[in-house]
């Protein structure tokens, strides 16, 4: 470590980091726009120029390195000055759409122009048009508001490696955009929406189901149930400016009420029963030499990716439907039956952390005789914009708990949400079913955290060690699929999860956050976990009911018919 | 191997005597080198000037008449296509060299000219239209009465030492390079240098980066030499992508070698096994010639596996670029050749230390590796004994424009602006007056008429707010209009930029759109009072964006890009005023600024400007003067074309 100077003030710094980074550690702001903690810097959006005593002209501070006794000015005229003109060039290039945009009071390129005090219109050539992209079912691009930070592209590629859009043309005709500039239906998006997560400005957003969500409600004719994404209820607090990590799922409930949900139910119940199921199928391959290594299938970014760019691995995917789709067949059965009520009035809504979840519940696996399973798809922000439109505020809200048959759930089901959590679950309810016994410690240490592989082995008995891998981020996924393609045999289970460090990352969460904001979220769900009175699946007294009045055992004719579902093979690019 | 007139035991000879000053090669060797050299030849040399320019000025066509010539009169003579010496505005040149008489060059023949040369040179006439003049030659027995190639204006103020081969040898020869001194100092190198003494001996030379940075080469080459890695990479940068810049591609297609040479020696410094050259696509006859010479290369053992038993290998690749001149900016480069879009990135860190595939990479221009196999085999005083006292050696430049004497020329840094447009240059076409010379390309700036005593180095011409750059010399006379030539260079600008950051994307697009409407008309301007107020504010703006360009963009191309109009905004401000507030064009060029009106006085009323005005703005009576209605002139001109008492003046 050694000392700088920064607007005159000493701070520490380490050889070989930038001086962003020394900064941050010390406090001091520096605005960026295309910057990707975690990634080599871009060096595109010149947000972060920063003076050096010296030195003619500005540096980045996202690339430039610290070197002892350096001065620094981060807010001299000319940086400023620097900073307004091109934000001001970026604004000349913008529709000026604020009022009418997603992003109205939350969008980067606003609170920048506001900070940097732009009050006057100086550029007045041609703006580039773009038609909107709203062809798949996930995710709506605006190119026209593209401001070319080029983070939505190096997500896609560096961080997920599926590379479904990139910079095409030059100057300022670049734009971003698909192969062949064919929609993202076309291409081989899986719909992660980790673009999204990143995205500065409106260019990118989820696909909106508001509409029909709403619509439904004011319809007396419709029974219009939901069921909410484990991480959801540490996450939504966020948008009201509650805690990082502060569980509301009590309040939550009790906002869906009153926005005119009927039935509220927990996603968490569903996990469980995919826990049921998974473990059973994990179980039997285990003894009965089925293929191996079994992978979960929660995750519908993850089942694209496997489709498109890994389909030999079809057979070993579990053939379990996700928590989401679980929980939509047996709304419209067994729910339906036990309340008498016609499954065709069920307008059954899911509050997911997830975009892709959008294009699964469309995908025609989940339909029954033209009959959506799931009607209907919010992400956390979409919840949280209806929640507001509906005149409610989390913060003076008393708590509600879930409606039955769906609304019992175990721990296990709950950290669902965080990388290593399905994994966990599955573990504490299969080792119970092999050895009718339960795990000393019900916490699989090994599986937890931000890495994006995680490994370990767990000693069932004396003649069985599983060997376990959890993924996140489809790169991770990447690199033990290859391991296994090239030979590796020691895994029998893999967990994957599309969004890097679990659906508290996913790309229907709060926009704008970082790795400490991640971190909470996922320590709350673990809190939770470790302070819950039922901590395995098998041990959720509802979950029991339904095997015992419905379903009868995990893998049954029943089971396999509602809960279980099938793949297919599709080409990258489908042009 | 081709080309060869030396046999295989001679070869391997000349192989071994490479380290050795070639005043010590055997007789015999020293005796096939004249003859490689065809100063022993026994039936005649035609020399055709094929390169690039020559080929645009017909070569192609005047090589197949003199083929069909020779053939139809059973005449026996050798034919050699040779690169460009650099006379580009006299090509097609066609040299005649009798045995044991000295070459003779004519300029500009064209296929129809050919049967009437060589009529008079096989008659034993060397006729006097179109001469040039004849190589100097102590071997060989000069003609009495006719004029000397190296005194002509054109060729006798250059200092030629990257250009001495050019349009003089055959290029596809690897003898011929080493006949004329090539492969020896590299030879002497690998014999007697460690890289770092290599390092040091090119620093002392007081070579910089001829590619328009200027940057110390020796001092970069250390960068590399000291990072350790388990590989280097040494990029020779000829994507050359200045408009009017063509010094390169002479260099490749005329003396493909003395480059291979150079990167050859530029590799051995900095420990690089792996060579690239990246060139542009536009340059089919530099890449067929650099592809020939490199398979010749590496049959005579010159590249490869232990060059010269030295221990040292390299392989040389070439990548073809695809249109883009960000891709002569060097990180934009490296990605181009790792497969990815061509964008720039930030440095720190620099190629030298974290280059192509990560690894350290030195890139330098074609130009400065050009200059190397003279400086390793003269040594470093040798080079910094000419040039000034910051800039050593030459440059070579590629005059161009409203300039007699188009071409590429060689000078001494230090030499006057003065000395190359009047001198070497010929002066301006048709009596007209200088006005500036661009120098530096899109990077670069315009000299005005009281700098033209300018003494050419890097450093003076920073001071006038200008660019050595590659090498690209623009020469504009007055009926050039200053804001049109800024406007020309932002609009490259603007096509070329890669897009990525924000003040070179967006920042020289609006700089454009000032600049057309500082040039637009009335009837285009729409009536929105933005366009008026835009046109009044626009040169605070230009100034406002410039600043914010220059200190905020990512890579050189965008830092320069404001350069052209800051300096035309520096020495012709008046014109850019009278575009502004007087809405004139004094040079007349902006179409939509000037004004086509007719002299009552000379006007009789024939109506036949009338009849053919295509808008129908001119209107009058037959037999009174007519007059033409501004608002709906289109500026085409037909009025003035059919006028016959020339009384339309356009001003």
């Amino acid at each position: 470590m050694f000392i700088i100077q920064v607007n005159n003030r000493e701070i520490k710094a380490k050889s070989g980091e930038t001086i962003l980074q020394a900064c941050k550690r010390a406090d001091i702001y520096i605005p960026t726009l295309c910057h990707i903690e975690g990634l080599e810097p871009s060096g595109a959006c010149r947000m972060c120029v920063v003076e050096i005593e010296g030195r003619d002209g500005l540096v980045p501070a996202c690339a430039w390195p610290v070197e002892k006794d350096m001065e620094v000015k981060t807010h001299s005229a000319k940086a400023v000055r620097a900073r307004k003109t091109n934000i001001e060039l970026l604004l000349a290039d913008h529709p000026d759409d604020c009022l009418y945009c997603v992003r109205n009071g939350d969008c980067e390129l606003q609170s920048m122009a506001e900070q940097l005090g732009v009050r006057q219109r100086r550029y007045f050539g041609d703006k580039n048009e773009y038609d909107l992209d709203t062809s798949s079912p996930a995710i709506s691009r605006d190119p026209s508001k593209c401001i070319l930070c080029g983070k939505c592209v190096r997500v896609c590629e560096e961080i997920q490696t599926v590379s479904a859009i990139e910079f095409v043309n030059r100057g300022s005709s670049a734009t971003v955009g698909t192969a062949y500039d064919e929609g993202l239906n076309l291409s081989s998006c899986v719909y992660c929406g980790q673009c999204v997560r990143v995205c500065p400005t409106g260019a990118l957003r989820e696909k909106s189901n508001i509409k029909e969500v709403m619509n439904a409600i004011n319809d007396p004719e419709k029974i219009v149930v939901a069921q909410h994404a484990p991480s959801i209820s540490v996450t939504i607090g966020e948008e009201f400016g509650l805690r990082k990590g502060k569980d509301v799922v009590g309040i939550m409930n009790g906002a869906l009420r009153r926005i005119g949900f009927d039935k509220v139910f927990t996603t968490s119940f569903s996990a469980d029963l995919t826990i049921m199921e998974e473990a059973a199928e994990l179980v039997e391959r285990v003894k009965e030499g089925g293929k191996l290594p079994l992978i979960t299938s929660c995750s519908p970014g993850w089942i694209k990716f496997m489709e498109q760019f890994y389909p030999e691995f079809t057979d070993n995917v579990s053939s379990c439907k996700s928590p989401q789709q679980m929980m939509g067949a047996i709304i419209k059965t067994y729910f339906a039956e036990k309340e008498g009520i016609d499954p065709d009035k069920i307008f059954s809504v899911s509050v997911m952390p997830c975009t892709a979840k959008k294009f699964e519940a469309e995908r025609p696996e989940h339909s029954k005789e033209g009959r959506p399973d799931i009607d209907a798809v919010l992400t956390t922000r979409e919840l949280s914009r209806v929640i507001k439109l509906n005149g409610l505020d989390l913060n003076d809200m008393e708590p509600e708990s879930h409606d039955t048959p769906f609304g019992e759930r175990s721990s296990a089901g709950k950290i669902f949400g965080t990388s290593g959590g399905v994994m966990e679950a599955a573990v504490r309810t299969a080792y119970h079913m092999i050895t009718g016994e339960e795990l000393e410690d019900p916490e699989l240490e090994a599986v937890r955290g931000m890495d994006g592989v995680k490994e370990a082995k767990i000693k069932v008995n004396d003649d069985l060690e599983v060997g376990i891998a959890v993924a996140s981020g489809l790169k991770n996924a990447r690199k033990i699929l290859d391991q296994i393609k090239n030979g590796r045999d020691d895994i029998h289970f893999i967990e994957v999860m599309t969004c890097p460090g679990g659906c508290i990352n996913g790309g229907g969460q709060p926009l704008g956050i970082d790795e400490d904001t991640v971190k909470a979220r996922m320590k709350a769900l673990y809190k939770i976990d470790r302070t819950g009175k039922i901590r395995r699946s098998h041990e959720n007294r509802s979950i029991q009911k339904i095997y015992e009045e419905f379903l009868g055992e995990p893998l049954s004719e029943k089971s396999h018919e509602l809960l279980h579902t099938t793949y297919k093979k599709r080409k990258e690019v489908l042009v | 191997m081709p080309n060869t007139t030396i046999d295989n035991s001679l070869r391997q000879e000349l192989m071994e005597s490479l380290d050795v000053d070639q005043a010590q090669w055997s007789d015999e060797l020293k005796e096939g080198m004249q003859e490689i050299k065809r100063k022993k030849i026994d039936k005649p040399v035609i020399y055709v000037g094929a390169g690039t320019c020559g080929l645009g000025a017909g070569a192609g066509e005047t090589l197949e008449k003199i083929n069909d010539y020779l053939n139809e009169n059973n005449i026996e003579a050798s034919i050699k296509e040779v690169g460009c010496i650099g006379f580009c505005v006299e090509e097609p040149l066609v040299d005649n060299q009798m045995p044991g008489r000295t070459r003779v060059s004519f300029s500009e023949i064209t296929e129809d000219r050919v049967d009437d040369l060589l009529d008079s040179v096989f008659d034993g006439e060397i006729p006097t239209e179109n001469l040039l003049g004849q190589f100097k030659d102590e071997d060989l027995e000069a003609y009495s009465d006719l004029p000397f190639l190296n005194e002509h204006d054109f060729f006798k103020d250059q200092t030629r030492m990257v250009l001495p081969n050019c349009g003089v040898v055959d290029p596809q020869s690897l003898e011929e390079y080493i006949a004329h001194g090539g492969y020896q100092g590299l030879a002497q190198i690998l014999k007697t240098k460690t890289p770092e003494e290599l390092c040091n001996m090119v620093e002392d030379s007081g070579l910089r980066g001829r590619g328009g940075g200027g940057f110390p080469t020796g001092t970069k080459w250390k960068f590399a030499l000291n990072t350790a890695a388990s590989q280097k990479y040494f990029v020779c940068n000829a994507d050359e992508g200045d408009p009017g810049a063509f010094m390169d591609r002479a260099v490749i297609e005329g003396d493909p070698y003395r480059l291979l040479e150079g990167l050859t020696i530029s590799s051995y410094a900095i420990g690089a096994s792996n060579a690239y050259i990246y060139i542009r696509a536009e340059y089919p006859l530099a890449i067929k010639r650099l592809e020939h010479a490199i398979a010749t290369l590496k049959e005579a053992g010159l590249l490869g596996d232990n060059i010269l038993n030295s221990g040292f290998n390299l392989e040389i690749k070439i990548k073809k670029g695809a249109g883009a001149f960000v891709c002569g900016e060097e990180t934009a480069l490296i990605h181009s050749i790792e497969g990815k879009r061509g964008m720039p990135r930030p440095r720190p860190p620099f190629p030298a230390t974290r280059g192509l595939f990560d690894k350290p990479t030195i890139i330098n221009n074609v130009e400065t590796l050009a200059n190397l196999p003279g400086i390793a085999r003269n040594g470093a005083d040798w080079f910094n004994s000419r040039g000034t006292e910051g800039s050593k050696g030459t440059k070579v430049f590629a005059l161009s424009g409203d300039i007699n004497h188009t071409g590429l020329v060689e000078v001494e840094m230090g030499v006057k602006l003065r000395d190359i447009i009047y001198n070497i240059g010929g002066g301006i076409g048709e009596g007209k007056a200088y006005k500036a010379a661009q120098i530096g390309g899109p990077s670069g700036g315009c000299i005005p008429e009281q700098h033209l005593d300018i003494e050419i180095d890097y450093e003076s011409l920073q001071e006038v707010g200008a660019m050595m750059g590659s090498g690209g010399l623009v020469v504009m006379d007055e009926d050039t209009c200053m804001v049109d030539v800024a406007k020309f260079f932002m609009d490259f600008i603007q096509r070329e930029s890669c897009g990525k950051c924000i003040p070179c994307r967006e920042g020289t697009r609006r700089m454009l759109d000032i600049l057309k409407a500082i040039t637009r008309g009335k009837k285009k301007e729409n009536q929105d009072k933005h366009e008026t107020l835009q046109r009044f504010k626009g040169v605070m703006y230009l100034e406002r964006l410039s600043e914010t360009i220059q200190d905020s963009a990512l890579c050189g191309l965008g830092q320069t890009a404001p350069n052209p109009v800051l300096s035309t905004l520096r020495w012709f401000r008046d014109e850019y005023e009278k575009h502004i507030y007087e809405r004139k064009c004094p040079a007349g060029v902006c179409k939509d600024l000037i004004n086509y009106t007719i002299d009552d006085d000379k006007c009789v009323g024939c109506t036949l400007c009338a009849k053919n005005c295509p808008t129908n703005a001119i209107k009058g009576k037959a037999k009174a003067p007519h007059y033409i209605v501004s608002d709906e002139c289109v500026r085409c001109g037909q009025c003035v074309n059919v006028c016959r008492f020339d009384a339309i003046s356009v001003k």
